[in-house]
């Protein structure tokens, strides 16, 4: 084997840390097959199977009540507080079943966080709203412990700078995006390794937004993301992966850049293209 | 795929007229064409004059559709065959536009040639000029038609047009030699012939975009090409 990287070996290294980086190319972090979810007699969701890739964004795409909540939240099991709802199939985490029998929801919840549509930072300071799973998890020692690690959350969610010096005020007092910011670095502060969220802009204005958007960019270097959008841009900006859903059925999922210039499903087209009906 | 209406009419309006501004600037290209090879066989220089005033109104409709399709990118963030339908208009109006000038060329060495007495008759040239005419018109109703076929025929006859100004090529350089007082005559047919070889070239560029617009990826071949022109040598003996 030559010291030097020879030309090919260079061409080849630089291929493959391009923007455009393939889905498979990554391994899987969930893995969903066949999943079947029901309220009661209403078929929400049939036979999704899914991989989402590690270390990438995914987005789910379609129109409204075809399912693509219901999924996302299939991934850390929030549908369990539904009473009417039954899911079937499986969802596998690491390989590992997030609903055998053995699983710890509340250990899933802190390793699969969630951002919702509206921001909803809890009645607290800021510091509290960001220490209090730290706390109740016990991953923190002392008061050192929780100022470094609500201190790092904040940087990483891109709000330290903004917050630092009113750590004390409430978190209801910050503006939408910064809400929304404080709620993903709420989401960090557990140490996740997987982050969902169900439109996390759809209430932000454009500039909010975009710092969403970069955050997320960044954010995907150490965690996998897996986002619902009703936006088609949002999703061809942030996403590697997109997956197209449909009145309950996974039309179509591939790569962002091939599903919004290429789609092979009419039914992905006419979405997209803004021509259903 | 077949084309359900946007939800949005003005989109389709908007898509529609992008479509046929481009028709109708081909189809100004188209007779420009057939115009300047018949002043040229004709030695019609007031012809050929009115067809250099023209092509103004070819770079009118360039500027026209380009501001379209930028107009519909800003407004509509368009998506799949809406985006490549977009893109093929903003990279087609240019190619229409060089189309026209090189019918202009013609027209300007058709008042160049008429100074000197006429040559041969020369049946070549108002053969490819016909061919390259009938190359633009099909590519650019391919493209009206998302006709991938059509464009594909287009896109492999070049090769004849090629054939065709390679061997009118030969037949300049002998009479240049037989005759030196041609060769001013004769040069400005050589690059007459040029202008319609690379009419062909262009249309041939509008098929792959037309190929891009349907199957949404480009075309990878290598075209059937025949260029030897450019290598050709007359031995002077």
């Amino acid at each position: 084997m030559s010291e030097e990287n020879t030309p090919k070996e260079v061409e080849a290294a630089v291929e493959t840390s391009n923007e455009t980086e393939v889905a498979e190319a990554h391994s899987t972090k969930v893995n969903a097959e066949k999943v079947n979810v029901f309220y009661g007699d209403n078929h929400a969701l049939k036979d999704i199977t899914i991989k989402i890739p590690e270390h990438q964004v995914t987005s789910f795409i379609g129109p409204s009540g075809c399912g693509k909540s219901t999924f996302l939240r299939c991934i850390n099991r929030m549908n369990d507080t539904i009473d009417i709802c039954r899911v079937e199939g499986t969802i596998e985490i690491d390989s590992r079943d997030i609903y055998d029998r053995a699983i710890d929801v509340v250990q899933l919840r802190a390793k699969v966080g969630m951002v919702f549509q509206k921001p909803n930072p809890f009645p607290k300071s800021i510091y509290d709203n960001i220490a209090y799973g730290p706390r109740i998890h016990g991953m923190v020692a002392g008061k050192t412990d929780t100022d470094e690690l609500v201190e790092a959350s904040l940087r990483r969610a891109g709000l330290w700078d903004e917050v630092k010096d009113r750590l004390e005020e409430p978190g209801t007092g910050l503006s939408g995006g910064q809400q929304q910011r404080l709620c993903i670095a709420r989401a960090i502060a557990v140490s996740p390794q997987v982050i969902l969220m169900d439109e996390p802009c759809s209430a932000l204005d454009p500039i909010a937004t975009a710092r969403i958007e970069e955050l997320i960019d960044e954010l995907r270097q150490n965690f996998t993301i897996v986002i619902v959008t009703h936006s088609m841009q949002q999703a061809a900006r942030v996403s590697q992966k997109t997956a197209f859903f449909h009145l309950g059925d996974l039309v179509e999922q591939g790569n962002t850049e091939q599903i919004f210039t290429n789609p092979e499903d009419k039914r992905t087209q006419d979405y997209i293209t803004g021509r259903f009906g | 795929m077949s084309s359900t209406d946007h939800i949005v009419k003005s989109f389709d309006e908007e898509l529609s007229r992008l479509s046929d501004q481009i028709s109708r600037m081909g189809g100004l290209a188209e007779v420009q064409i057939e115009r300047a090879i018949e002043s040229l066989q004709r030695r019609n220089s007031e012809e050929a004059a009115h067809i250099i005033e023209e092509d103004m109104r070819i770079d009118e409709l360039q500027v026209e559709i380009e501001e379209l399709a930028i107009q519909m990118i800003a407004r509509r963030q368009p998506l799949a065959t809406d985006l490549r339908a977009t893109v093929a208009g903003l990279k087609i109006a240019p190619l229409i536009e060089r189309i026209g000038d090189y019918a202009k060329n013609i027209a300007r060495r058709t008042i160049a040639l008429n100074q000197n007495p006429p040559i041969k008759p020369m049946f070549t040239i108002p053969r490819m000029g016909r061919m390259s005419r009938g190359m633009v018109q099909d590519v650019l109703d391919a493209f009206s038609n998302n006709d991938l076929a059509k464009a594909r025929a287009v896109w492999e006859r070049d090769a004849e047009l090629d054939d065709m100004y390679d061997s009118l090529f030969r037949e300049l350089l002998t009479y240049m030699m037989e005759d030196p007082r041609s060769i001013t005559s004769c040069t400005h047919l050589l690059f007459v012939a040029r202008n319609i070889e690379r009419i062909g070239d262009i249309a041939t560029n509008i098929a792959e975009i037309v190929h891009y617009q349907v199957e949404g990826q480009p075309l990878t071949e290598d075209r059937p090409k025949t260029d030897e022109a450019s290598v050709t040598v007359v031995d002077n003996n």
